[in-house]
Parts: structure tokens; sequence; C-alpha cells
């Protein structure tokens, strides 16, 4: 799993018919030091995350299992809001 | 499978239920000589690793859910050792 921040959300009404009602999110990848690390993606959201929140992802299949029994075609998905992180530097 | 250091753990009150209990930590994967090798990541801990420690992890789907012992869980990345030492003969990329 990848630390993120929601930066922007995705709209698609012409889409796979397992994807309808999934919302889907941009997400920037972080260091554990909050800086941007990669390029933003594209991931559904299991959890109901906001813009502005720092969530963790998950990548592959198991991105889909937060909606079964639906197996919705995506690769990345949000699976956690964070409260907070430590990290010994 | 890759060797990394565990730096940090997260907390988070909503999550995925799969998650609930779990330990979730911080990894920097490392190479060989111990340096730090691309982006930390976050894999949930099978084992009861520390900060500090070096582990053991799997990056794949089905195998972390297996660590973690639930099935159809949402991971991609679990602890499954903790490490007591590595011995490698020189490798002049100094990766896995």
């Amino acid at each position: 799993m990848q630390l993120a921040r929601v930066i922007g959300d995705v709209v698609a009404t012409r889409k796979d018919e397992q994807l309808q009602g999934l919302v889907l999110l941009i997400v920037q990848p972080l260091t554990p030091a909050r800086e941007p690390v990669g390029k933003p993606l594209v991931v559904a959201d299991a959890m109901g995350a906001g813009v502005g929140e720092e969530v963790f992802f998950v990548r592959g299949r198991e991105a889909s299992f937060p909606f079964h029994p639906a197996e919705p075609p995506i690769d990345a998905g949000i699976v956690g809001i964070i409260d907070h992180w430590t990290v010994k530097c | 499978m890759l060797i990394a250091r565990v730096i940090g753990n997260v907390v988070a009150t909503k999550k995925h239920r799969t998650f609930e209990g779990a330990k979730l930590m911080l990894v920097q994967p490392l190479n060989l000589d111990d340096s730090a090798r691309g982006a930390a990541f976050l894999a949930v801990d099978g084992v009861g690793a520390g900060v500090d420690e070096k582990v053991l992890i799997v990056l794949e789907g089905r195998a972390a859910g297996e660590a973690l012992g639930k099935k159809a869980a949402p991971v991609d990345a679990a602890i499954i050792g903790i490490i007591d030492h590595v011995d490698h003969v020189e490798n002049d990329r100094g990766t896995l």
C-alpha cells in the first residue's frame, strides 16, 4: 500500500457496468515526509475519502475486494483514511 | 520478496474492515548495502515487527492476504519475517 493525498476526482458517465456507482478519485502518492513521489493516478474509493485527505491505497486485483461481490475492473483503490503516521528518521 | 527496514507506523481509524486489528507499518526497501531503494510504502505486519527492524516483505496481493490470515483482504504488501542477518557475495549492482 502507498501513502497518498487526494487531489481531485474523475467523472465518467459512460463506463464499464461494474464501475456504476463507484467514486473515482485522483491521488498523488507521498513519501513519509509528505513530498510527492511519482505521478498522480486514478483510484476507486471504498472509504468515502475527500479532496485534501491523506489516505492509503492498494494496487492490483485486490483493489476490487472491498466491492465484493461485484468485481469492478480496477487496479488501485483507497482502503483507508489516515489519522496520522510517525516515522523514525 | 525484498528486504526492507521498518521506519514507522500508520494510524487510520477509517479503514477497510479486514484491516481491523492489523498493524500497518511504513517500510523502506533496501539494497544489499542497506542503502534506500525506491520509495517507502505501507505493509501489514504479520509477525510483530518493530520500528528499526530489518524485515522480509512480500509484494503481491494473494500472498499478503494470506500473511494477514484473512480472505479477500485488499492488501498488496506484508511483512512476513524479521531478518537476523543477510549473507551475500559481492554484487556490482548492489541490488537484489
